[in-house]
């Protein structure tokens, strides 16, 4: 019971760390040059390993472990980023998420990971003949007795520009009790106090080392500091359990002098090395340490401040709770409707003011419930430019994905469903719309295609956008294969607008592709992603220019848990019109009604119509007499139209949408059930069904 | 969920008793939620005739059978005795009206005996059992059964051939 609890937490968390990895090494195989983001890789494979451990997942912790040990070399500058390396690191989240996913599925976290964790191997091995190699060089280039650090390019420049700065650079070596039991716990005590005196360039061991306490009982650390180093050596003595701490001056003149031999030695070995291994070349990389010591920061400093930031913001609330909060926001409001209809029954002024300021505040109230149930569309999103990565190295094709709108909020029912189909309209994008490179050079277009997945509010509704600017879609290959699917007649076929044509798309068994491959094209999907985007009261659309690219729209209602609706009476029942659905309302008189095929139509603005009688269709029990007016409403689902006739209409409201239990599923042409002011239930009409 | 059923048959129960017509019947406490008074229902369309409609049920929209109906009894108005039990098998809430329902009682494990094949019109299989008890009769509800929603969809198929 306890470790599910927990289990639930890691999963997520490991889920959350996860996309963090694969963000990052996205950007980071943009610009390959800024630590900051392997930093950030760092810091969640980090995170992984240690929550692996403590959960027992032991393939997950030394898979991540030896991620970690590449990333940490790939900051510290000694391995240089290209994109077969950034390929092995994929491979290696890939494992970690199919792990993650076991254990999420009940499983018991075992996976081969042997493969990645030999490829990781070689390549941390690859430098670590390389590292030793330069320690070894710079051995004799100590300052002081003792234990003496050695530094690498990076913090040599980083102690050159704090010596230019008037910046003292100190070698302290601290010695902790032996019986010192948290060592973690001190050394934390000892970095926090260093770095209000300045910054923390060098330890050894590392960091990462030091926090678990793979250390006997001293570590030495290199600071630039205006301090002092007597201050600073006082101020260290304070921690509790600190046995002695030894300070030396790292003398910085001399490291320059070493620094600019050394770099001479490497311009030469540069060379070498990249003929000796082409994909996994090791650099020095000159100028990306230059832009890095400008900020002199330290690791540490960074991620504490990070963590912190995060631990403010926000707390996890289960679904659930939300839930039941907004049914029992909901049995309030119906309330609050009897009150105000009490009060202005009872005419009492005091009532009356009384019960506007709590309408007021629950008006309020209701807006932070929906808010909170409302997350960002970049949850859906964040997984697509690693799908695209992966299909346009599949594909052969140069595609550039730009996200935007990603903070654009829906609700959270939604969120979970609209996955699955924006992920078929990329894949149709790039296996469709975008041409090869070549295509591309010869049609005079960029040879890198360009997506673009876009969020937007506009009123109730969000729309996403996936446009591309490919060769668009071919009006004559499309009619050609609905002519031969037997989806249009030749008769219907030259009258289509080219809108109209486009929309076949969405009709089943229609797919364009010339030839089938793995991505997309079986001809099933289309108008399943239709289909879906209905189900969710949305709507899907589709423009193309040919050679310039398409642009596949879809517009989403912005919850689903609160829907408008047209209130209308049937009898003596009062029925719920989603207004998504509904074109309008008409009044029209007995004489208009005609009738074709023993089915009642009207004329409507030129369409012929089909009537549906409410009282007939749902069984209503007859109490009232049809007068010579009908009261009807016009709802459509795509192009076709129908009209319900009912007895009168009530009016416009905003309802809770609700279920109608476990119980009572599928009832034909009811999607759901709200609860009204008077506290009863009335039905929603699900036109979909009602027009075949 | 059935061996727990089977296991609890062994031992004592304590049951809410209703009545329907002439008969009395039971349902397990552990499987009623509330008993409520019969209040505004809403027509649920195109459903069998036994399930009466849907309720508000303190936000809840939860729905409502019959159990006269239900069991092929005759239907009667509802009057201030009727009750709704609403019970919980399994995911669902549902509520059943009965004639009237005011009683809690310990049935001893040795008065339970298996159902007999036909007891007041009732298959065997909506049937836990039957307690005797001095000079009641008591007809134990299989719920499960009885809110089969498998059921009704079985039934709705048979009205769409007719």
């Amino acid at each position: 019971m306890e470790r599910n609890q927990y289990l639930d937490m890691f999963i997520d968390e490991s889920k959350e760390h996860l996309q963090m990895m694969n963000d990052q090494l996205l950007n980071l195989e943009k610009n390959p040059e800024d630590v900051s983001i392997v930093n950030e890789v760092f810091r969640a494979a980090h995170t992984l390993k240690g929550m692996a451990g403590t959960m027992g997942f032991d393939d997950l912790a030394s898979l991540t472990h030896r991620m970690e040990n590449v990333l940490d070399q790939i900051r510290n500058e000694q391995l240089h980023t290209t994109s077969d390396l950034v390929d092995v690191i994929f491979d290696a989240v890939d494992d970690l998420e199919a792990i993650v996913n076991d254990v999420a599925d009940g499983g018991d976290g075992k996976r081969d990971v042997s493969n990645v964790v030999n490829q990781l191997e070689q390549i941390e091995n690859g430098t670590w003949s390389e590292e030793e190699h330069a320690a070894t060089a710079e051995e004799m280039k100590n300052t002081s007795g003792g234990e003496t650090p050695f530094f690498d390019d990076f913090e040599r420049t980083v102690l050159n520009q704090s010596k230019e700065q008037g910046y003292n650079a100190f070698h302290f070596q601290v010695s902790l009790r032996e019986d010192c039991i948290l060592k973690a716990a001190r050394v934390f005590m000892v970095f926090e106090v260093l770095e209000k005196c300045g910054e923390v360039i060098k330890s050894t061991p590392t960091v990462d080392q030091l926090e678990e306490e793979q250390f006997e009982q001293t570590f030495s650390v290199t600071l630039v500091t205006k301090e002092e180093a007597e201050e600073v050596q006082q101020k260290i003595m304070k921690v509790s359990e600190v046995e002695e701490v030894l300070v030396s001056v790292v003398d910085v003149g001399m490291l320059e002098q070493t620094d600019q031999s050394d770099q001479s030695n490497e311009d030469t070995s540069d060379q070498s090395v990249e003929q000796q291994e082409e994909s996994k070349s090791i650099q020095p990389a000159q100028e990306v340490q230059e832009k890095q010591s400008a900020t002199p920061r330290t690791q540490q400093a960074e991620s504490n401040d990070k963590q912190q930031q995060q631990t403010n913001k926000t707390i996890r609330v289960n679904i659930d709770r939300l839930d039941s909060l907004m049914n029992l926001f909901e049995e309030l409001v119906i309330d609050r409707g009897r009150l105000e209809q009490i009060a202005s029954d009872l005419k009492s002024n005091e009532l009356t003011e009384t019960v506007e300021h709590m309408s007021r505040i629950s008006g309020d109230l209701q807006n932070i419930i929906l808010n909170m149930r409302m997350v960002p569309v970049e949850q859906v999103f964040n997984r697509f430019p690693r799908m695209v990565r992966g299909l346009t190295k599949e594909l052969n094709k140069k595609v550039n994905l730009e996200i935007i709108g990603a903070e654009t909020e829906l609700d959270r029912t939604v969120i979970d469903e609209i996955g699955d189909p924006l992920v078929h309209l990329l894949r149709n994008s790039l296996d469709h719309g975008i041409e090869t490179p070549d295509e591309r050079t010869k049609a005079g277009k960029p040879e890198e295609g360009h997506v673009t997945l876009k969020a937007y509010h506009s009123g109730n509704h969000v729309f996403i956008e996936v446009s591309d600017d490919g060769k668009g879609i071919n009006r004559e290959k499309v009619l050609q294969k609905a002519l031969d699917n037997g989806v249009v007649s030749h008769d219907n076929a030259s009258s289509l607008s080219d809108k109209q044509v486009y929309e076949l798309l969405f009709s089943s068994g229609l797919s364009t592709a010339d030839q089938v491959s793995d991505i997309s094209g079986r001809g099933v999907g289309m108008d399943v992603v239709k289909n879906k985007i209905e189900s969710l009261g949305g709507n899907i659309s589709v423009d193309s220019v040919p050679e310039e690219g398409s642009t596949f729209s879809i517009q989403l209602p912005l919850t689903l848990s609160i829907i408008s609706v047209m209130l209308v009476d049937v009898q003596e029942e009062v029925y719920a019109i989603p207004l998504s659905s509904i074109i309008e309302t008409a009044i029209v008189k007995k004489e208009d009604i005609m009738s074709a095929h023993n089915q009642d139509v009207i004329d409507f603005r030129g369409h012929v119509v089909p009537l549906v009688h409410l009282t007939d269709f749902f069984d209503v029990p007859r109490t009232r007499e049809q007068d010579d007016y009908y009261s009807i409403v016009i709802v459509r689902k795509g192009e076709k139209m129908a009209g319900l006739v009912v007895d009168s209409f009530i009016g416009q409201q905003e309802i809770v949408l609700k279920s109608l239990g476990n119980y009572l599923q599928n009832v034909f042409a009811i999607s759901g059930a709200t609860i009204l002011g008077n506290g009863q239930v009335a039905l929603i009409i699900d036109c979909n069904a009602m027009i075949k | 969920m059935a061996e727990m059923v089977e296991n609890e048959t062994m031992n004592d129960m304590k049951v809410i008793v209703f009545q329907l017509k002439n008969e009395e019947y039971g349902v397990a406490v552990e499987q009623v939620r509330s008993i409520e008074r019969v209040q505004h229902i809403t027509r649920v369309p195109r459903t069998p005739d036994f399930v009466k409609g849907v309720i508000n049920l303190r936000g809840v929209v939860t729905p409502i059978i019959d159990l006269r109906s239900r069991f092929n009894i005759e239907e009667v108005d509802y009057s201030d005795s009727s009750r709704v039990i609403i019970v919980s098998v399994g995911e669902m809430d549902v509520g059943l009206i009965v004639d009237n329902a005011n009683d809690v009682i310990d049935i001893p494990a040795n008065a339970i005996e298996p159902p007999p094949e036909v007891v007041g019109g009732l298959e065997a299989e909506y049937l836990r059992g039957v307690a005797k008890l001095e000079k009641r009769l008591l007809i134990l509800l299989n719920l499960d059964k009885v809110l089969n929603p498998e059921e009704i969809q079985d039934l709705k198929q048979i009205e769409a051939e007719v």
